[in-house]
């Protein structure tokens, strides 16, 4: 079948992380799709964290609730992972942990202990390490126990080199090497992936590829692997594909994009974009010159989004990262920027909040709060991106948006996108920057305002006016927070009011106009005569499409329809995709059904079922198709609540 | 280029403060030092905050940014890190930068910007009528306060020797030359430098009034005795020849800081340009940074193209 659900969970700081990028580029360079997923606890060391990787011969972008292959150096992962393992899938566990009892790991919580106990009593098995093992046998899975221990100090022995401690740190590789081994996938793919995690540390290098190479030999002669249901046949190696994250491509859209400014104040998951443009400030130019992009560490999400409008004032492409929390802090300041017409881009990655809520997971609850951010009323835009792929080329269209338009732009993005990693064709660079009005020299004589004033508020047919950044000869002119003349002296004149308000709040009308309308609105149709119609915005993208396709096979053919632009909401669009709908399902994960409720207050149509779900773990493929599947069948509640996850 | 006079630097715009309110003494000194330093009119920008001391750009004759109500720090850093070549002068009131911009005062001080900030001090929020400022010490009571003051006040000048700024001194509204005097050194200054401006607020504290100031009400002398004084006329240098001169300067300083009532010093406190600004520190690992700061970079070709090259980046992240 040549396609696989692969998990390795472990405590948090014990390269779990490392590993499971090992192996995603092993498959990658074995020629494999890749989707990979996270989820890690609010936590620095030793809460349960695991990576959910889905390997295939046909592109891949969500997950699935199954896993063929479950990969543990510790107990807690098999006790939280192990019933999900697929009949006839594998489980590698460490052989020395058999007799673990449920209470011995003090990380399983009072939630998850009384759940699994629940499992093993009702199936009559022990309440051990041992009983999850059987309990999975019974199922027909397979399980392989490694004694790590004795493999380290065979490893050790034939390095020559008895320091056991530091080799301990070679369990994770191990693991994934057996996992390997087991899947048929060659040895010299798994080395090279070793040497790019580990090119620059020669000395964890050696040890990493005599460990892996040990464990990678030790199933070969411990087991009979012949019969093993998840063969993996190699495929013809992907050309000019990436490996990456969604809060990287991000990153690398803003780079092209000429974003020189970024802020941020330390968030999850919204510093990793950051820290990657300060890794890369500085920037390679065709015209051989260098770029760079200055990255400050700000006090505060106040002073973050602050100093990025001050810079924006100066003619820079600048930005600022953050998520739900800091987003919160940022919303007075975001009216200030629509108010003086600056172009500001805010990266916003949504986790699950209220409050703190669950700072590592995932949710997209932010959707109606981006959109009303700031009090009073000023035009902004919303998009929100579906994937990691399209989280780059929206990074750029966000500062095309910007500047032409004069604005706010919120990009939204969120923990499923920003932390999950996929295999991407490489990014076009052949791309276009749109600054709109943007001057930066004005002649002497066509100063407009009294007394050689530049008037950067200058009312005309069109809501736009020219740009100039701060300290340009000939252009002195004034922003401010009141309400402004057009050289931008304040004025509480309710004629200059209306016409203020009027040219600022026509830029939507423009942007509905002038945004291309694949940006706005994605159609896609399995049949478009298709009268079922799936609604929904951001990172469900992937897991509908796949359940369409899933359904499409199954001779249920349906339209989705993926919102980008959130706001300016593009009714007529909607609308026109909707025209003929019987059956309109909304999903997304949130609790409220966000989009569902702009759809209907835009277009008129009511939404005739909601998917939702807000347990902070990203809808799978799997629950979406089954969860469509009742609905299609006519016998469902009209809200579905979904649970998937661990 | 014709020389600028100081009356290039006014705008017509009508001003609103209230008659023999101390900002128009501010604002003179503003103009006579931007005109006496002949800077260029569309280099200079000046950032304010909320309140009354907010509405001063607008009667300056170069571009002003007028923010939001404590914010005006990271504004006017954000601008002047992306383009260091722009004389910028952040300026704002006690309660805008004391109070609710009490954090940015604090994060300023640890990056030190080059860049001036002027605090018109009169301990009161005079444009929402009159409230308790940052400044106004505990137990007072000025005009429109319902009862005295239940909250103890901040020390500005001991706040910004803790919070790092390079620069610190202090002047008295009334007192143009002096203040025009310490500006031009603020502005000058390569870093973060505060200015303290005592100022009296005509219409709600009638403590801290021009006469009070003067001396003129002091009950126990038949003339009146200033209670301000120049530090630099008692012979103090607040300039840091030696890194090792800091410990010694600080105990000078916060005596000079706690020093109020009868005796007020005003002059410069303080000055260390041997801590790198955060234009350096940016410097240090953007070597093109004053050459080419992120306002003065071109991002895209004439068709339109973008200039970055991300080809590195990718081959990093490609497979194979």
């Amino acid at each position: 079948m040549n396609t696989i659900s692969w998990l390795i969970g472990g405590p948090q700081g014990s390269g779990v992380d490392s590993a499971a990028n090992i192996f995603a580029k092993t498959c990658a360079k074995e020629g494999f799709h890749i989707f990979g997923k996270r989820e890690f606890y609010s936590n620095i060391k030793g809460e349960h964290s695991y990576f959910t990787i889905r390997i295939s011969e046909k592109p891949v972008n969500s997950h699935l609730e199954e896993i063929n292959m479950l990969v543990s150096f510790d107990a807690e992962t098999v006790f939280r992972h192990a019933d999900k393992v697929s009949p006839g899938g594998m489980i590698i566990f460490d052989s020395s942990l058999s007799e673990t009892l449920l209470e011995e790991v003090p990380t399983i919580d009072f939630e998850a202990n009384k759940r699994i106990r629940k499992l093993l009593q009702d199936s009559g098995q022990s309440i051990n390490l041992s009983g999850m093992l059987e309990l999975a046998k019974a199922r027909g899975c397979i399980v392989y126990g490694l004694p790590y221990f004795e493999m380290i100090e065979a490893v050790a022995k034939n390095m020559n080199d008895p320091k056991l401690s530091k080799l301990s740190r070679v369990v994770n590789v191990m693991a994934i090497s057996a996992s390997i081994s087991l899947l048929g996938i060659k040895k010299d793919m798994l080395v090279g992936a070793i040497q790019e995690v580990f090119g620059s540390k020669p000395k964890l290098l050696t040890s990493n590829i005599e460990a892996a190479g040990y464990a990678y030999s030790y199933i070969g002669t411990k087991y009979d692997t012949k019969n093993i249901k998840y063969k993996m046949t190699p495929k013809d190696a992907l050309k000019d594909y990436l490996l990456i994250s969604g809060s990287q491509a991000a990153a690398v859209g803003k780079i092209l994009a000429g974003c020189r400014f970024q802020t941020y104040y330390p968030i999850t998951p919204a510093s990793d974009e950051s820290e990657f443009l300060e890794s890369n400030q500085i920037i390679d130019q065709v015209d051989g010159k260098n770029g760079s992009i200055v990255v400050v560490q700000t006090e505060d999400e106040i002073a973050a989004i602050t100093m990025a409008i001050g810079a924006s004032l100066t003619g820079v492409r600048a930005a600022t990262a953050t998520s739900g929390p800091g987003f919160s802090l940022m919303a007075e300041a975001l009216g200030w920027a629509g108010m003086n017409e600056v172009p500001l881009v805010v990266t916003m990655y949504q986790r699950a909040g209220p409050s703190t809520g669950l700072p590592t997971r995932h949710e997209q609850s932010d959707l109606l709060f981006a959109i009303n951010a700031g009090h009073g009323e000023f035009p902004k835009i919303v998009l929100a991106s579906g994937d990691i792929e399209e989280s780059f080329y929206d990074s750029i269209k966000a500062f095309n948006f910007a500047e032409v338009f004069q604005l706010p732009v919120i990009h939204l993005l969120d923990k499923a996108i920003s932390s999950s990693i996929q295999t991407c064709k490489r990014f076009s660079n052949n791309l276009k920057i749109e600054r709109g009005e943007f001057k930066n020299v004005i002649d002497k004589n066509q100063n407009e305002g009294t007394a050689g004033h530049f008037q950067r508020f200058k009312l005309t047919d069109s809501p736009i006016s020219t740009r100039v950044p701060i300290g340009t000869e000939n252009a002195i002119f004034w922003n401010t927070g009141d309400e402004h003349t057009e050289e931008g002296h304040i004025t509480e004149d309710p004629e200059n009011r209306n016409k203020m308000m009027d040219k600022r709040m026509k830029k939507l009308d423009l942007a509905l106009e002038k945004i291309a309308q694949d940006d706005m609105v994605m159609c896609y149709d399995f049949d478009s005569n298709s009268q079922n119609v799936v609604v929904s915005w951001g990172s469900t993208k992937g897991a509908i499409l796949e359940a369409l396709e899933k359904l499409a096979e199954e001779g249920s053919k349906l339209r989705f329809i993926q919102v980008r632009l959130l706001h300016p909401f593009p009714t007529e669009i909607v609308k026109k995709f909707l025209k003929d709908a019987k059956l309109v399902i909304d999903v997304e994960m949130n609790y409220t059904s966000q989009l569902g409720s702009l759809v209907q207050q835009y277009t008129g149509r009511e939404i005739d079922y909601r998917i939702v779900k807000y347990n902070g773990r990203p809808m799978s493929t799997t629950e979406i198709y089954i969860a469509l599947k009742t609905i299609l069948s006519g016998n469902n509640e009209r809200r579905i609540v979904l649970d998937g996850g661990t | 280029m014709a020389e600028l006079k100081l009356a290039d630097y006014k705008t017509t715009v009508h001003n609103d403060w209230c008659p023999g309110c101390g900002d128009f003494g501010i604002l003179n000194a503003i103009q006579m030092a931007l005109s006496e330093m002949q800077i260029p009119r569309h280099k200079a920008v000046i950032f304010s905050g909320i309140g009354c001391s907010g509405k001063t750009p607008h009667f300056i004759n170069v571009s002003g940014i007028h923010t939001l109500h404590g914010r005006v720090l990271p504004f006017a850093q954000g601008a002047k890190i992306a383009n260091p070549d722009l004389e910028i002068i952040a300026v704002g009131g006690d309660g805008d930068g004391l109070g609710i911009g009490a954090g940015h005062f604090v994060g300023a001080g640890r990056k030190n910007v080059d860049i001036p900030y002027l605090i018109f001090n009169n301990a009161v929020y005079g444009l929402t009528k009159g409230q308790a400022s940052p400044t106004l010490r505990l137990g007072e009571k000025t005009k429109s306060l319902v009862t005295p003051n239940t909250s103890n006040s901040v020390n500005p000048i001991a706040l910004a020797f803790v919070s790092g700024f390079t620069f610190i001194a202090r002047s008295y509204s009334y007192d143009v030359k002096h203040l025009k005097d310490t500006i031009k050194r603020a502005i000058t200054h390569k870093g973060l430098a505060f200015v303290d401006i005592l100022q009296p607020c005509p219409t709600y504290d009638d403590i801290h009034t021009r006469e009070w100031f003067q001396g003129k009400n002091k009950l126990d002398s038949d003339k009146a005795k200033p209670r301000i004084y120049k530090i630099e006329e008692t012979g103090y240098d607040g300039t840091i020849k030696d890194e090792s001169e800091v410990s010694e300067k600080m105990s000078k300083i916060l005596e000079f800081s706690s020093e109020w009532g009868d005796k007020i010093p005003v002059g410069i406190f303080y000055q260390n340009e041997l801590v790198p600004s955060f234009h350096e520190r940016i410097a240090e690992n953007n070597k093109d940074y004053f050459a080419r700061p992120p306002s003065h970079q071109e991002i895209s070709d004439i068709a339109n193209k973008p200039l970055a090259r991300i080809d590195k980046i990718l081959d990093k992240l490609q497979i194979n």
